[in-house]
């Protein structure tokens, strides 16, 4: 048994020793704080809750920066009590947007006004539309982006924050823009935050930095909106089961006393 | 009742039911009863923890198969509609999905611990056999279970593995088309997947069935790798080895709850959250962790292999690879009469063990080489190493590990051998009274 274990021990061993001599091409994203511990990072902090006040501010980025382009199709205005509006409040931001709806009784496609039943408004039709308005290529969906990324929460605040001059002998094509962030370090989206773009209910000094993280906040909570819940549940769970393995590691020795 | 066997349990109800159709007279021979070697130590707790999680897959596959939508429109939104919508559908997609990583975990320790003491070898061939074959079914499930969500990875995951059998000669191709029901990975493969993944898993329920009715005709092996040899050599199963499956099992359950809960995605890609798009190939395509090292092995296959001085190919590399591929898993089924040795457990075999501990050390290298880009390289100094050459090192020693055993067996001085399973456990020989004696008091 013993042996056993050194063995597969020794194997562990000599595969971590060996993997950080590989040559990495992937990037690193510096790591912020995030209260709710980070969607992808795991472990992190298993009590984590998401920063209300910079969930609402993160929804604020994206309903006046980033919803011009980018579509966030799984999520309904309903979604946002979670954020901690109330009723009236969410209405009335589905208010703001005008659906198109039907067929009606007549066959005829109508425009009605947004209710939180309803998907987010995406910014063209469909993707052909999006594509024709940008270059060739849609702007990618924000439901699930901090999910879809290497390095999550931390790579959104980079990209955000990664604009800068190209280096010399860098050539940029054409419709592209520098980030130091972007994997290749052109992107056809150019700066969409700047100091003082938006403007906070909550007094909040809206830097770029300040923009970057909320709104990497709300896209973290748009991808796992669930992980309060699953926080929650999962220390319970655990302290079941590691109860429940004490009492059975309990009978265990009770069962084999005569055997030992 | 005159044919039947007669029951004698207290209770009338059972009685009356066992007399008819024995269920209770079984589960108390086989589970009761049931003599079981006295010195497991907790690796022989995998085979239980591998069952738990068969019942997990199923349980929670089940449910979201209600929620599920096998169209390549619609799949990947039904799946984000059961992680936002369906109530408590997180938990279960979340089960379902690290719940395929803990059940090969289990199953490759399992697997492992057989090698390791030898459980392969007579009378256990069949036994290991028909373990073999549950090993393939799950890897054909956990392959197409991971197309279903139909993100870029599921998609172009699907498209790299079906290809390979076009490698086959003559029939490859009519085997992709059949494997895609058309002329690439689209709907008709989605739904045939989602059919099969459905199917499996109880095509593997029954196989487990057989492997439990084939050890229970053998009896389990253990870590001496001696055979019992009377009564003061086991246990009953009950409560000796249910209560400490059971302590095992929860533990396992605690560290799998700890990834459901607090790392989901630690075993996930994140482009399998971008929906499937044809038209876009990842810059990194690889398969799911479990499958790491067979597709290490695939790809260290980067010659042809001809008849020297010809010119003449015999086989092409991608056909190499798939061949070396099938083969790694196809050699298990050979082992028990590749294994010249009399000797089950490494523990008393000098030259094995070092052998098997270079192979666990080469598993675990593919597993690592076959999750890098195929132009990555060590640097190590001024060396440069590229990770091919690693790779098909590693799997040198992995074939070569197998095809030493009848040249070991036949060179190898074993340590001598315990007399009894009782006289190493309890020092001395002294007799084990009372081990075996009326076990149903402690029911």
């Amino acid at each position: 048994m013993r042996r056993l274990r050194s063995l597969i021990l020794a194997g562990l061993v000599a595969v971590a020793a060996a993997a950080p001599a590989v040559a990495s091409e992937e990037m690193e994203y510096p790591k912020n704080e995030w209260s709710h511990g980070g969607v992808t990072r795991g472990f992190s902090n298993i009590f984590g809750t998401f920063d209300r006040k910079a969930l609402q501010r993160g929804f604020q980025v994206y309903k006046e920066v980033c919803s011009a382009c980018h579509s966030m199709n799984l999520l309904s205005y309903r979604n946002l009590s979670a954020l901690g509006y109330n009723e009236a409040e969410i209405t009335a931001i589905a208010a703001g947007y005008d659906m198109t709806d039907g067929p009606n009784d007549e066959g005829e496609m109508f425009t009605r006004k947004g209710v939180p039943a309803d998907h987010f408004k995406a910014p063209f039709p469909n993707e052909k539309a999006a594509a024709a308005a940008n270059g060739g290529k849609a702007p990618p969906d924000l439901s699930l982006i901090v999910k879809a990324r290497k390095g999550g929460e931390d790579y959104i605040v980079a990209l955000m924050t990664g604009f800068e001059p190209a280096p010399a002998g860098f050539t940029v094509p054409s419709g592209g823009n520098y980030n130091k962030a972007f994997p290749g370090h052109v992107i056809a989206m150019p700066p969409p935050l700047s100091d003082g773009g938006v403007t906070f209910a909550d007094g909040t000094k809206a830097t770029v930095e300040q923009q970057a993280k909320d709104v990497a906040t709300f896209l973290a909570w748009a991808a796992e909106p669930n992980l309060e819940a699953r926080h929650q549940m999962g220390l319970k769970v655990m302290i079941f089961l590691i109860v429940l393995a004490g009492i059975l590691y309990a009978a265990k020795r009770a069962v084999w006393a005569d055997q030992h | 009742m005159a044919h039947g066997p007669s029951s004698s349990f207290k209770n009338p109800v059972v009685n009356w039911l066992d007399q008819r159709l024995p269920i209770f007279t079984m589960i108390q021979k086989e589970y009761g009863v049931f003599p079981t070697p006295r010195n497991f130590n907790y690796f022989w707790n995998f085979g239980a923890i591998a069952m738990i999680m068969l019942v997990t897959m199923i349980v929670s596959g089940i449910v979201l198969a209600m929620h599920y939508t096998p169209n390549t429109n619609l799949a990947f939104n039904s799946v984000e509609r059961i992680m936002r919508d369906v109530n408590f559908g997180w938990l279960i997609r979340y089960i379902h999905m690290n719940g395929a990583s803990f059940f090969f975990i289990a199953v490759y320790i399992h697997i492992f611990r057989g090698l390791y003491y030898g459980s392969y070898k007579k009378p256990r061939e069949l036994l290991w056999i028909i373990g073999v074959v549950i090993f393939l079914l799950m890897m054909a499930t956990a392959f197409m279970g991971y197309v279903l969500p139909w993100g870029q990875m599921s998609f172009w995951g699907a498209t790299v593995i079906t290809n390979l059998f076009s490698a086959l000669p003559l029939v490859g191709q009519d085997i992709v088309t059949l494997l895609w029901g058309g002329f690439s990975v689209d709907n008709p493969t989605l739904n045939r997947f989602f059919a099969l993944h459905y199917l499996l898993p109880f095509v593997i329920a029954a196989v487990v069935f057989l492997h439990v009715a084939a050890l229970h005709i053998t009896g389990s092996n253990n870590p001496l790798g001696v055979e019992p040899k009377g009564p003061q050599d086991t246990l009953p199963f009950h409560p000796y080895y249910t209560v400490k499956d059971s302590f095992g099992t929860v533990v396992y359950l605690a560290i799998f709850a700890a990834f459901v809960f607090y790392a989901p995605n630690f075993f996930g890609e994140p482009d399998n959250y971008i929906q499937a798009n044809p038209m876009v190939t990842p810059p990194h395509i690889v398969p799911e962790w479990y499958f790491l090292p067979y597709y290490a092995i695939l790809r260290s296959i980067t010659f042809d292999i001809s008849i020297p001085f010809t010119g003449l190919k015999l086989i092409e590399a991608k056909l190499g690879g798939v061949i070396a591929m099938f083969g790694s898993i196809a050699i298990l089924f050979i082992l028990p009469w590749l294994d010249t040795s009399p000797v089950r457990s490494a523990r008393f075999r000098p030259i094995f063990k070092k052998g098997i501990l270079a192979f666990l050390v080469a598993f675990f290298l593919l597993m690592y080489v076959g999750a890098q880009t195929a132009d990555a390289a060590w640097h190590l100094g001024g060396l440069e190493i590229p990770l091919v050459y690693v790779g098909q090192f590693a799997t040198l020693v992995y074939f070569g590990f197998f095809l030493s055993l009848p040249f070991v067996g036949l060179i190898e001085k074993p340590l001598p051998l315990p007399a009894s399973i009782a006289k190493p456990v309890l020092g001395g020989g002294a007799s084990a009274a009372g081990a075996t004696a009326k076990p149903m008091e402690k029911a």
